[in-house]
């Protein structure tokens, strides 16, 4: 390798891609100053059903599906030996959700890891991707959804304070195929994820959801792209955010591109924040760039607020105390989102994180 | 026997051009078991009586008192008021998105009694309390007012009253927007609560025809920040015979 290429690769900040993050806490992830360690965290949760495997393959036999100027991606790909491939057969239907979690980490030394999940023609499944415990770790998730197959992915950062957490999620949609993903950012202490979809056949469609709670002194990016390359695809998006404590901060930044072929296209996406206390900041970016007319409708919103004193009043008036009315509010604010993903235990797991993060925050 | 003391009370409110004085000295007393109506013209400081009364933070007490059996109201949270046994039945019903009724309830209720009411017990209080108002089961899974209709906000702002039991509700235009049959349920509602817990009633509307459901003991004309007079249930049919003029003209 040579060093013009390391020197390319390197963001200074002033990128428009890094121009929020805070470079210096990546852990050198970015820069080539970590300290890559031989680790692979990612492990399959229980017994694989039917036409579902999950295998360590050497890179070569696992070649990229999809180009990326993202640095750290750069990184990673340079980096890895092996890549974790997760497949689920052409016409399987897993009933039950497949989980993958990650949680032996380390602060010592920081984790390069290539992920590939192919979801092959008209199959159907839920992947449930669960990150717990403190780590530096550098992602490179590419996933296939293969013509006329469905995918629900639920990417839960459920890390530890300390956790420094950079990911691409990369989703090939194909003909007739469906993806949802609900990707919830509730812990660590710096996460940039770039939630990207690419559109690879008509009648594909994707629907993004999301919800980030930043507390004191955490950073939480989502880099939300989508990329309506062929005609006839719909794209929703709607990821929300509350913020509590000083210096808590989240970007949200929402690019969608409907290329000159795209005609045909519907896509929709929303962002809102809900901004608990002073001291906090909510960076709010949608993007919408068109190259064609011929489309069926295209929009975005974006709002950051405060809590609502209507709502706070009226629930206090039936002598529910401040405290609790806050957290009927945000439950009720972050609930649009966290029913989607249908799994009784997991949002109640999750409510009650969020309810112990808004306690901590004292918002 | 409970008893809800206004005295002299004075609120204003925060515009661009600095404190508007609304209530110019409010005097009125509500014992457990009557009916007060109050009517008057439009912006003449209804609501802003009934929201100053269930501490909304809009409005600046700027004298005055109010009291509930001798405590002193306005030094209350609000949710204080609503434990003390305050009761407000809301002209605009606020939407709470993501909550849902039977979450909502719950809650309240858990905080009104001191502890969670028993889960079996509760189900069918809550199922009774909405055939009752003929609210449809599935309003309880729907989040707090958001889509209801404007009869629908009423209906449940009702079925709160008879679940909650207060000592002193405020009604506030609860007849508003309301069908014939709808304000025939919803009045049956609150003769309900009158006869079950002898509640006191502060009632605001526009029309006397709620009056032919809920009988008022006394009928207040509210005009201009304060009560200029004072009668019986026939000075409502007087009102609505000739209107507002004689106590706005002045
Ligand atoms: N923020 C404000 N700025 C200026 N005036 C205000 C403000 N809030 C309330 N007011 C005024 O206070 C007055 C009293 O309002 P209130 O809602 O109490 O009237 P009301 O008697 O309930 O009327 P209605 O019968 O229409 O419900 C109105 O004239 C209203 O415009
Ligand atoms: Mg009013």
């Amino acid at each position: 390798m040579t060093t013009l290429t390391t020197n390319y690769l390197t963001p200074t900040g002033r990128e428009e891609a890094w121009r929020f993050t805070p470079l210096k806490r990546l852990g050198g992830m970015h820069d080539g100053s970590a300290v890559v360690a031989d680790r692979h965290s990612l492990s399959f949760v229980g017994t694989k059903a039917q036409g579902v495997s999950f295998e360590l393959k050497p890179a070569s036999d696992a070649p990229v599906l999809s180009e990326s100027d993202d640095a750290i991606v750069g990184r990673i790909r340079e980096a890895g030996k092996d890549v974790a491939v997760l497949t689920i057969s052409a016409n399987t239907e897993v009933a039950d959700p497949i989980i993958l979690g990650r949680s032996q980490g380390s602060l010592e030394s920081a984790e390069f890891s290539r992920v590939q999940i192919n979801v092959q023609n008209h199959a159907r499944a839920t992947i449930i991707v669960e990150n717990t415990g403190d780590t530096h770790l550098a992602e490179d998730i590419e996933i296939s959804v293969a013509a006329g197959a469905s995918l629900t992915l639920v990417s839960l950062q459920e890390w530890s304070s300390k956790t420094v957490h950079a990911a691409r999620l990369h989703t090939v949609v194909d003909r007739d195929a469906t993806f949802k993903s609900v990707v919830v950012t509730i812990g660590g202490s710096l996460v940039r994820m770039l939630p990207t979809v690419e559109f690879a056949g008509p009648g594909a469609s994707c629907e993004l959801f999301g919800v980030y709670f930043a507390t004191s002194g955490q950073f939480f990016e989502h880099r939300m792209f989508v990329d309506h390359k062929v005609a006839n695809a719909k794209s929703r998006v709607n990821y929300k955010g509350a913020l509590a404590g000083d210096q808590a901060h989240t970007v949200w930044i929402g690019d969608v591109f409907i290329r000159a072929a795209a005609e045909g296209t519907d896509t929709y996406e929303l962002n809102r924040n809900l901004l608990l206390s002073d001291g906090a900041r909510a960076d709010s970016v949608p993007n919408l760039e068109i190259e064609t007319g011929e489309i069926v409708g295209a929009g975005h919103a974006s709002t950051t607020g405060r809590f609502d004193d209507e709502q706070l009043f009226y629930l206090m008036s039936r002598g529910i105390n401040l405290a609790d009315a806050r957290r009927l509010v945000v439950r009720g604010f972050f609930n649009e989102i966290i029913s989607e993903i249908g799994q009784d235990d997991i949002q109640t797991r999750l409510m009650d994180r969020i309810d112990d993060e808004l306690a901590k925050a004292g918002a | 026997m409970s008893t809800l003391e206004i005295r002299g009370l004075k609120v204003s409110v925060d515009t661009e051009n600095g404190a508007v004085e609304i209530l110019k000295g409010v005097d009125l007393t509500i014992k457990s078991g009557e009916t007060h109506a109050i009517m008057g013209p439009n912006g003449s400081g209804k609501s802003t009586l009934a929201y100053s009364i269930a501490g909304h933070p809009k409005y600046n007490i700027t004298g005055g008192t109010v009291t509930l059996d001798g405590a002193d109201v306005l030094e209350m949270t609000v949710d204080e008021r609503a434990k003390a046994g305050l009761f407000l039945a809301m002209q605009y019903p606020v939407e709470v998105p993501g909550v849902s009724v039977s979450n909502f309830l719950r809650t309240a209720v858990t905080a009104l009694r001191g502890e969670a009411p028993k889960l079996r017990t509760w189900v069918g209080e809550v199922k009774d309390a909405m055939e009752a108002l003929n609210m449809d089961p599935s309003f309880a899974q729907r989040n707090v007012n958001e889509g209801f209709s404007g009869g629908e906000k009423k209906r449940h702002e009702i079925m709160q009253l008879e679940l909650l039991k207060p000592k002193i509700a405020i009604l506030d235009e609860t007849d508003s927007g309301l069908d014939v049959d709808a304000l025939r349920i919803v009045s049956e509602g609150v003769n309900r609560a009158k006869a079950s817990e002898n509640i006191g009633v502060l009632l605001i509307t526009h029309y006397t025809r709620i009056l032919r459901y809920i009988k008022p003991d006394f009928v207040h004309v509210f005009a201009n920040g304060k009560i200029v007079e004072e009668g019986g249930p026939e000075l409502a049919d007087k009102l609505e015979a000739n209107g507002y003029a004689e106590y706005v003209s002045a």
